[in-house]
């Protein structure tokens, strides 16, 4: 198996892997907040897949610098790069609003607990 | 060729084991911490896999102003995810 | 129980996910008929940019671009309802301890190199890695670094909200300057200049420029706004 095999099989298990951890947290966790970062781990997982998808074998980044205007053979893919960048602005506006949604719910219940907040009414 | 796979390899095994550490960890804070870490070793990787603008971005956003913003929510909340120890909150 | 439930639900899917990327087929089938080389030609040839993802966000997808900006003023704006006070009730910042010497002078001095660092990054969006996002983010990290060490450091709501809508407007003028000229919304009208050049691009740093002040505007206010909320 050469490296290239190694690089692609690694950074793809471990995107996967990563989803999977996300995907436990927020399933089997009590706490809103880890709950939460068990969102923002999927996230990264999420990320991290794409932009292996876009890697090309000895590729260079997506920049043109002077002299070098025929190397668009050798460029990893731009388009996921593009998603991607879009995705974490995204993510960190989806994330600051459901924690000012937790310290909202914290003023009310006094508890983060998601099985004590489900028997109280509002 | 083979400095770039130990170079993804250790920054793998970083991103697992800070994914594992952020989801035991009952200190929510040291849990935040970890999430920090996960965000620094995605943005090596990206630079690793020739995508510049996208570590940047995680740079910026993932390790300082998310880090950020679940401290603050954790100082106006509980520290631990049991909350049995809620005179421990600072 | 519950956990051996959501174990073999996290196993099926695992394995789905597997199957579907770790197979070669997946790796054939890749660079196959991709949009990627239209893209990275039109950007050197007709766009005269030199980072394609620049290219990418700004012009191709330029219309994206205007949404998640919109995406982000509504987070923003929801925040700020979210966790609403009676202006009266505005506390002091949850700073744990005041900050010393050291770290406040600290902050000053390093306060005008952050801020020039995030308008480098997002005048030279065109040409080298970086952008309005990443700028504006590292502008907001700076104005965080004041706002953390100094208690008494305010900035005033009214200023970034102007700021933040004018560079708004802006882009909707822009986009609509594309359709009276060019023919379609957010067309690149300017002439495109020579490559590697800082005036090159035609609109698009001009556009990447608004997004910096957009985006700077608007993280600076979302955390001034959760650094306020008192426990």
């Amino acid at each position: 198996m050469d490296t290239a095999e190694l690089i692609r099989l690694g950074v793809y298990g471990t995107s996967i892997l990563l989803i999977l951890i996300g995907l436990y947290a927020v399933l089997t966790k009590k706490s809103l907040i880890k709950i939460i970062i068990g969102l923002s781990i999927i996230d990264g997982g999420i990320h991290l897949l794409l932009i292996g998808i876009g890697y090309v074998k000895g590729g260079t980044a997506p920049i043109f610098s002077p002299g070098s205007e025929d190397a668009v053979a050798r460029m990893v893919d731009p388009v996921p790069q593009a998603l991607v960048l879009t995705a974490i602005v995204i993510g960190f506006g989806v994330t600051a609003v459901a924690l000012s949604l937790i310290i909202r719910l914290y003023r009310h219940h006094n508890t983060l607990n998601i099985d004590e907040i489900k028997n109280l009414k509002w | 060729m083979e400095y770039l796979l130990f170079t993804i390899g250790f920054l793998l095994l970083v991103l697992i084991g800070a994914a594992l550490y952020a989801v035991y960890q009952k200190d929510l804070l040291y849990a935040v911490i970890a999430t920090g870490v996960i965000s620094l070793a995605l943005t090596g990787l990206f630079l690793v896999l020739q995508a510049p603008d996208v570590a940047l971005t995680e740079a910026a956003i993932g390790v300082a102003l998310t880090t950020i913003i679940f401290i603050i929510t954790i100082r106006n909340t509980v520290r631990f995810e049991d909350e049995k120890d809620k005179k421990m909150k600072h | 129980m519950k956990k051996a439930i959501v174990i073999f639900f996290l196993a099926v899917f695992g394995y789905f996910m597997a199957i579907t990327f770790l197979s070669p087929e997946f790796e054939a089938d890749r660079n196959r008929n991709g949009v990627k080389d239209f893209y990275l030609e039109k950007t050197v040839s007709d766009l005269k940019t030199a980072n394609t993802v620049t290219a990418i966000v700004v012009n191709f997808r330029g219309f994206d671009t205007l949404g998640e900006v919109t995406v982000l003023f509504l987070a923003a704006t929801a925040l700020g309802s979210i966790l609403f006070k009676k202006r009266h009730h505005i506390g002091e910042r949850t700073v744990l301890y005041p900050a010393s010497t050291i770290v406040g002078s600290g902050a000053k001095l390093i306060f005008p190199a952050i801020i020039l660092l995030g308008a480098y990054v997002f005048i030279h969006g065109h040409l080298t890695p970086g952008g309005g996002f990443q700028g504006g983010t590292i502008i907001a990290t700076g104005f965080l670094l004041m706002l953390i060490s100094y208690r008494n450091f305010s900035i005033s709501h009214n200023i970034l909200s102007v700021i933040e809508s004018l560079a708004g407007i802006l882009f909707v003028v822009f986009g609509f300057m594309g359709l009276i000229y060019g023919g379609s919304f957010l067309e690149n009208f300017m002439g495109t200049g020579i490559l590697n050049d800082l005036f090159s691009g035609g609109v698009i740093p001009v556009i990447y420029i608004l997004v910096g002040f957009k985006v700077a505007a608007e993280l600076t206010g979302l955390i001034y706004t959760i650094l306020h909320e008192k426990g």
